[in-house]
């Protein structure tokens, strides 16, 4: 199923990621989709995340396919040129994926492989543009496709509490235009700046889905605001993370704070997207906890 | 070796056409191969329909200093027109869209690289001799230099406080580029088809 006919009938639309292993043992991974995530709508499969080496998502993607969830197919422009990034849609096309979430991909140094060449041939908007072309039954070459062209949702990410807030949005709408039709944002802890980004954001009257972290330690939420991009977790929540320490160790906390900033920003979008990086079992409660 | 070779046709007219332009030639360092004739016919159509408020033609204008003087000269010149057209490598045009910070400045060439020596320019800007010049999309700042991921259709998620997701001490080019395009008034060109990157342009040249 296209996670953009859930858009359309109206739902909020609820996603989760998993991160492949390091590894091809997904027995662990599988299981714990199946227990925790069935109920949602789709599970987006990341793509060797934060340049480090993984399983790879479109197997792993293949992998949930098979096992009756529906997998959205992270793809990254830092591994591959134009040619295996076009030939990667085909095949996920051959095996019934039909949701991508396309994005330029995080630099290689960032990663465990910091002296690989970074590819960077495209990049998220003309990705974006190259899957239009291939549903158009033309590859970016300008050659034609054989027999019935695929045709996927098209998902990429935005930023909504990004120190430079309009110059994503200057580039949300070059992704508008290049075709895509839904958004995930990067973790959001600050609903009142996510509420004002909503209110530019719908101009483009593509649907958002709000994007989670569920906050696990004093320590995960400091690193966060010192190193990754767009994030800033408020002082008001690292104490509330402090206040109980067996609390937050059993995840109550983090699960309580996550659930708030949902339901704070639920009526001015169109779904949420979980990261629950390693704590998938605790999405069925944070939903129930933010009312879905 | 690089050569500097003129955009199209159209592309120069859209540019230029029906604005006051004060034109820069880089006749450039012993490196670089500079289309003379081109852009003195260029230059010559230009004044024949009398939008060309004044022009310089000099080399070695990646030279900040020197290029400071020259440009103070024709401050008149340059002030009447609506825009400054640069015929030179990327790195002349940086520096000139530098110096005139609140004029758009416009690359009438494109800079492809040839086997050889790549000159002796004082490089304080980066041209990457692409072949497919971006300068006049994105306010004289060169995306492909200027941004470590090369992006050319803007900012990717990774900066932060300003600074790239690489390097904390590089400011994000994307957010430079944005800065500037709002100074000049030139936001709209953030709104540009997608941009496919063409790698193919040095063979070409070759041919």
């Amino acid at each position: 199923m296209k996670i953009t006919e859930a858009f359309e009938r109206g739902e909020f639309v609820v996603t989760a990621e998993v991160g492949p292993p390091k590894g091809f043992h997904i027995e662990h991974m599988l299981e714990e989709a199946k227990t925790y995530l069935s109920g949602i709508t789709a599970v987006n499969v990341t793509d060797n995340q934060s340049s480090v080496m993984r399983l790879g998502s479109l197997a792993t993607c293949k992998a949930l396919k098979d096992e009756g969830l529906t997998p959205i197919f992270q793809m990254t422009c830092r591994d591959r040129n134009r040619i295996a990034l076009e030939s990667d849609l085909l095949s996920a096309a051959l095996f019934g994926i039909e949701n991508l979430l396309l994005l330029t991909g995080d630099h290689t140094k960032l990663g465990d492989h910091p002296q690989a060449k970074p590819v960077f041939d495209l990049d998220s908007v003309s990705l974006i543009h190259a899957v239009k072309q291939l549903e158009s039954g033309v590859d970016l070459g300008g050659n034609e496709l054989v027999g019935e062209p695929p045709k996927f949702a098209k998902g990429a990410v935005v930023s909504p509490c990004s120190d430079s807030v309009d110059v994503q949005l200057a580039k949300m709408e070059r992704k508008v235009a290049a075709g895509a039709e839904y958004f995930q944002t990067q973790a959001v802890y600050e609903p009142e700046k996510f509420i004002q980004f909503m209110e530019k954001a719908k101009q483009f009257g593509k649907p958002v889905q709000l994007g989670i972290v569920i906050p696990k330690s004093v320590g995960m939420c400091r690193y966060m605001n010192e190193n990754v991009a767009g994030i800033h977790v408020p002082e008001e929540m690292i104490e509330e993370l402090k206040a109980d320490k067996e609390k937050t160790k059993a995840g109550i906390t983090g699960v309580e704070i996550a659930a708030r900033v949902i339901r704070e920003c639920k009526p001015y979008c169109q779904g949420v997207h979980i990261m629950a990086m390693g704590w998938e079992s605790k999405v069925p409660e944070l939903l129930r906890q933010a009312g879905i | 070796m690089l050569i500097t070779r003129l955009k199209d046709k159209e592309t120069l007219l859209s540019l230029a056409g029906g604005k006051k332009v004060f034109i820069i030639n880089c006749h450039g360092c012993r490196e670089v191969y500079f289309p003379l004739e081109e852009a003195a016919e260029l230059q010559k159509e230009l004044e024949a329909s009398g939008s060309v408020t004044g022009s310089i033609t000099t080399d070695y204008i990646c030279n900040p200093e020197n290029m400071k003087l020259r440009l103070e000269k024709h401050k008149d010149e340059i002030g009447t027109a609506d825009a400054v057209l640069v015929l030179s490598c990327g790195v002349g045009v940086q520096t000139i869209s530098e110096y005139l910070e609140d004029k758009p400045v416009y690359a009438a060439c494109d800079t492809y690289p040839q086997p050889g020596f790549q000159g002796v320019t004082p490089l304080q800007y980066d041209c990457d001799q692409c072949g497919e010049c971006y300068l006049n999309l994105t306010g004289g700042i060169c995306p492909i230099t200027a941004c470590s991921k090369s992006l050319v259709n803007g900012q990717c998620g990774g900066s932060k406080n300003g600074k790239c997701e690489v390097d904390s001490e590089m400011e994000c080019g994307w957010e430079r580029i944005y800065r500037r395009l709002a100074q000049i008034g030139r936001l709209d060109l953030l709104k540009c088809p997608t941009q496919v990157r063409n790698f193919a342009t040095d063979k070409e040249v070759a041919e």
